[in-house]
């Protein structure tokens, strides 16, 4: 196994390099170093010589992807692309163009997205696999039945709906918790409560629908006809054989996203007041600092290929049947 | 069946203990505590004032900042030595670390003294002398603390002494000195700095003496040192600027520049002591953001104690601020307004600002429904909730606002927002003078057709005023009533201006060469292009609008549209031909707006024009020339009035509107008048703190019902299921034949 991680580990380099180059490529095709010295030092008095002097500061004053003036390798490596990526690979993300240290900014704002993620992944996945099994359990019933129309009315809410409504009806009607903001110490759990009931419910249609799914393929299959041959309680073939058996594909959903929850939420986090990574990217982009765009897709798709290796780790703890060769 | 049995004493236990839960739910609420407060409890009841910002800032250091997002927190900490007089209209300067106006003298290339009064073409220099208050103190910081033997104790951080910190208020001790002179040259020096990009070095090179030489030696000195190391200006002595002694320093400035005296009221030109710049300059405070730019360090009425713009921005009062009072002089009518109650108070009257970051209208509208922020901006959303319009055309707050004690407040922005003609384009600019003159009149018809009343009325819900010429409200220049109207768009009938017809409009079309839209000399109907940047779908009916206006002389409006930078490109190169732009004022002169029209200002072929249109035009441009270097005075007027009065003539902008910014107070707010040039103006304010948390206990009773209902629905939702579950544990697979 752990040569199958090591190789992931290795693939996953030409993977990041690639969508660097990608960011990269679109960022650039969309801004010229010129237009981001133009952002940064305000539109109204810039002169000429200004963004040349910002450029040259912010290493933005060499060719974007290859050099013709420089001799050998450095036609590759005196450009901003490269100057700019190697650093990412030590972890190093540089200084945003406001001055800041993104590596620290990134710290800062994870906990907050995790405070409120993590809860909604965990307390998500216990309710509506919970809900899913209840819902196989009286499949073909009305209880199965309105309980699809339910998954479906609520998949059709938009997640904003959710928000605005919860905020409305049980901080601005009821004024049982605040409206948004974020506190310190203990404290923070009342700010958390109504983001987090709003998060697992927004998900839930489509999750359950999906969980149920997956159960009602299990339930056909021939163990399970064993089982209740056996004469086994329609529970223990639920919860003890079914649930288990039905893992490989919630673990394919689910495993990945676990790394990403560090990244946050821009929508709940917008709106709840989160002082988390939600909306760092946003940011960025509307002010065209390429170094935090770069660091943050970075960071997303490093973080994406570790869900993909904990996913295929996650296989062989659940499935015997399974070794990675 | 054992799950099942676990449910149903869950269940039962639930149920009996149900009433229990409700009662201390019941209790909690009747204890006066307040559970949707998002302020600390122990806070209730302080003279905390509570804002919003919705943009996070990215530079504190006032070398750099320019946004109107952070001179919010900079103007409360930082102190420029002039300031706009709070209730005095027009705005008016006054002193603020200096103990007078600053003493301006001229001198011709000689070196020889001349009079004030002299023409501006004789002087070859102005030297303003700055003298400052001596009582004005530094906020206690950790760059002042110095150890017994008088040495900084935190200047040279050692790798142990850095894993102590994290932010600046881990640095425990804590020290203040006198303001000095040299403070403020300091920091005109690092206006020049190569690493501090300041985006008004180019505009003050043109003015202060050796600045730009200035900057290309620090750029050496720079370029030669190891990165990151400190650069100590007190080294680099700089030609426009002299230390006459502690108190007392003066600037010199090439030519007549009379409007630096604004600029002495800006940011930009608060005093620096060299100690935080040593202080701050150590890497590894760098590595931790604990830079100048993140942890500013003023003289004024606040100081940054929290700092997190992604969450909260604290500002506490300086404990070293001290000597400045309330006004006790204003407009004939604030005495009414009751804004000359606290005249000769000292300030500042609050203790605490709480700046929340709130990135969503719509929860920042709640909160201050709900009394936890003391002042907001109304929203497109919640402006018929806030605000209802007189019969009088008089805006005022709807009932439900009045009963919660809200009070509403306008002003008009010193800023205009217009749409240009690129005056290089041969329709609309024209080349020869048989084509400038028929474009002329094709601009002045446009004029006419673009109804900006209607604009005014449907996409800024009547928030605005329709601009007479570039010269806003509050301006000198800027003229009321039957002397203010623009007579090309305008006439003056029943005491009032009506915009001219559409048949006036076509008839200058027609002149113009176009009759009924169509171009006499191709016979094809008239096309023009209206570049505007990218839009949102909500913005379509926006632009639905604007071709309507178009059509209706005929004329066929193409909208085209790009993204911020692609529309700045086109902008410079002159690939536009009609385009939409606006400016804010920098400080309170008509030449901060008439040089938006001076011809070697243009964007196309200047080094960093502001001048969009591309407008250029002789008599404008000397006019311009001797008006900028003139004080206010009775003369200048006249030459403003003349300078308009070409503009509105040759019409190289449809003029726009004057946004009017409205706020709501809660009652407890009081001190206000809107001041759209000066940002320093929460010292003045002052807060009913008993009054505001008697409101808040009011306006938030916990209603704990809800829960009530919803657990009880609930768990009557799960009986069905429990039941369907009992008769299927119970019913048998085969039953038996029927005997």
């Amino acid at each position: 196994m752990l040569n199958y991680i090591l190789r992931r580990i290795l693939y996953a380099i030409p993977i990041l390099v690639g969508v660097n180059l990608i960011t990269f490529t679109l960022f650039f095709v969309i801004n010229t170093p010129d237009d981001m010295a133009r952002m940064h030092l305000g539109v109204k008095h810039v002169t000429d010589e200004a963004i040349i002097k910002w450029k040259l500061e912010h290493g933005y004053d060499k060719p974007l992807l290859y050099n013709p003036e420089a001799e050998g390798l450095a036609k590759l490596t005196s450009t901003i692309f490269f100057e700019k990526s190697i650093a990412m690979f030590v972890f190093d993300f540089g200084h945003a163009d406001d001055g800041r240290v993104i590596g620290h900014e990134i710290k800062s704002r994870m906990l907050p997205s995790l405070a409120i993620a993590l809860p909604i992944f965990l307390l998500g996945l216990l309710a509506h696999i919970t809900f899913a099994l209840i819902m196989v359990f009286f499949r073909m019933t009305y209880i199965d039945f309105w309980g699809v129309v339910m998954c479906v009315a609520l998949m059709s809410i938009s997640s904003l709906f959710y928000i605005i409504g919860g905020q409305f009806l049980v901080s601005k009607l009821w004024h049982l918790v605040p409206i948004s903001g974020y506190g310190s110490g203990l404290d923070v759990g009342r700010f958390l409560l109504l983001p987090i009931i709003i998060g697992v419910i927004s998900s839930a249609g489509a999750n359950i629908r999906w969980y149920r799914t997956i159960f009602l393929e299990e339930m056909n299959k021939e163990y399970v006809r064993t089982a209740r041959a056996k004469g086994l309680p329609e529970t223990i073939v639920l919860f003890r054989h079914v649930l288990k058996n039905a893992l490989i594909p919630i673990l394919t959903g689910a495993v990945v996203i676990i790394p990403l929850l560090f990244l946050g939420s821009l929508i709940t986090e917008s709106f709840f007041g989160i002082p988390g990574l939600g909306s760092y990217t946003i940011e960025a982009i509307n002010s065209q600092d390429f170094a935090v765009v770069r660091a943050m897709v970075f960071l997303g798709s490093l973080l994406y290929i570790v869900g993909l290796i904990l996913t295929d780790i996650s296989y062989t703890l659940v499935d015997p049947r399974i070794r990675l060769e | 069946m054992f799950v099942s049995f676990q449910l149903l004493v869950f269940l039962k236990e639930f149920l009996r203990m149900s009433p229990l839960i409700v009662l201390i739910l019941f209790l909690t609420a009747c204890n006066g505590a307040i559970w949707n407060n998002p302020y600390p409890s122990n806070d209730s009841g302080k003279n905390i004032l509570y804002n919003a910002f919705a943009e996070r800032p990215k530079h504190l250091d006032p070398v750099q900042s320019y946004s109107s997002n952070e001179i919010l927190f900079t103007a409360q900490i930082y102190q420029p030595p002039l300031q706009y007089h709070y209730l005095k209209r027009p705005y008016t300067l006054i002193p603020q670390t200096v103990d007078r106006m600053p003493i301006v003298q001229y001198f011709d290339e000689d070196g020889n003294l001349l009079s004030a009064d002299s023409e501006s073409t004789n002087v070859a220099y102005s030297v303003y002398e700055l003298s400052l208050k001596q009582d004005i103190f530094y906020q206690p910081h950790p760059a002042f603390a110095k150890d017994d033997q008088g040495e900084f104790l935190y200047h040279d951080l050692t790798r142990e002494d850095l894993q102590k910190v994290s932010k600046l208020a881990d640095f425990t001790q804590k020290n203040t000195r006198k303001l000095l002179s040299e403070d403020y040259i300091y920091q005109i020096k690092r206006l020049a700095h190569p690493k501090l990009h300041s985006p008004i070095f180019g505009l003050m090179a043109n003015y202060i003496v050796g600045l730009r030489e200035y900057a290309d030696t620090l750029g050496k000195e720079a370029g030669a040192a190891p990165n990151n190391v400190y650069l100590d200006l007190r080294n680099f002595p700089l030609a426009g600027v002299e230390r006459v002694d502690d108190y007392t320093f003066r600037i010199k400035i090439k030519g007549k520049y009379p409007q630096f005296m604004y600029w002495l009221a800006m940011p930009f030109f608060s005093p620096i002591p060299w100690e935080a710049d040593r202080f701050y300059a150590q890497a590894g405070l760098t590595k931790k953001n604990v830079t100048l730019d993140w942890y500013p360090i003023g003289t004024g009425p606040y100081m940054l104690t929290e700092n997190d713009p992604n969450r909260i921005m604290v500002l506490e009062r300086n404990p070293n601020f001290k000597g400045e009072f309330y006004p006790s002089e204003g407009m004939p009518d604030d005495m009414e307004k009751g804004l000359l109650k606290d005249a000769s108070k000292p300030l500042p009257f609050i203790d605490k600002i709480i700046f929340s970051r709130e990135k969503e209208s719509i929860p920042r509208w709640n909160k201050f429904l709900q009394g936890y922020y003391d002042a907001s901006g109304i929203g497109s959303d919640s402006f018929d909730q806030a605000v209802q319009v007189t019969g009088q055309g008089e805006a005022t707050v709807t009932e439900a606002m009045k009963a919660q004690g809200i009070r509403l407040e306008t002003a008009v922005a010193p800023s205009t927002y217009y749409i240009g003609f690129n005056m290089l384009d041969p329709i609309v600019g024209g080349r020869t003078e048989q084509e400038k003159e028929s474009a002329r009149k094709l601009r002045q018809a446009i004029s006419i057709a673009v109804d900006y009343e209607e604009y005014i009325s449907i996409f800024a819900n009547g928030r605005g005023i329709p601009a007479q010429s570039p010269i806003p409200p509050g301006i000198t220049g800027y003229r009321e009533g039957k002397e203010g109207i623009n007579p090309i768009v305008y006439k003056w009938q029943d005491g009032k201006a009506h915009r001219r017809s559409i048949e006036e409009a076509n008839r200058l079309l027609a002149e113009a060469g176009y009759p009924n839209g169509i171009d006499n000399k191709s016979g094809t109907p008239l096309v023009l292009y209206f570049d505007v940047t990218a839009r949102s779908a909500d913005d379509k009916s926006l632009l639905d609008w604007m071709r309507k206006q178009f059509r209706k002389i005929n004329i066929q409006l193409v909208v085209r549209s790009t993204d911020y930078n692609r529309f700045q490109d086109k902008i410079r190169k002159g690939n536009s031909q009609i385009f939409e732009w606006g400016w804010n004022a920098d400080y309170a002169d008509p030449e901060n707006f008439l040089f938006l029209l001076y011809g070697p200002q243009r964007k196309v072929g200047s080094n960093s024009g502001n001048n969009a249109a591309n407008y250029d035009n002789a008599e404008y441009n000397r006019l311009f020339e001797r008006m900028e270097k003139m004080e206010d005075s009775p003369k200048r007027e006249q030459i403003i009035a003349r300078m308009v009065e070409i503009l509105r003539e040759d019409a190289p902008w449809l003029w726009g509107y004057h946004p009017k910014d409205y706020a709501l107070y809660h009652s407890w707010y009081n001190n206000v008048k809107p001041n759209k040039l000066s940002y320093n103006n929460i010292k003045y304010s002052r807060i009913d703190s008993v009054l505001r948390e008697q409101k808040r206990r009011e306006w938030n009773e916990p209603v704990i019902w809800p829960v009530g209902v919803g657990v009880t629905v609930l768990l009557l939702s799960l009986i069905p299921g429990i039941i369907a579950y009992r008769r299927r544990q119970r019913a048998v697979g085969l039953r038996k034949a029927a005997a």
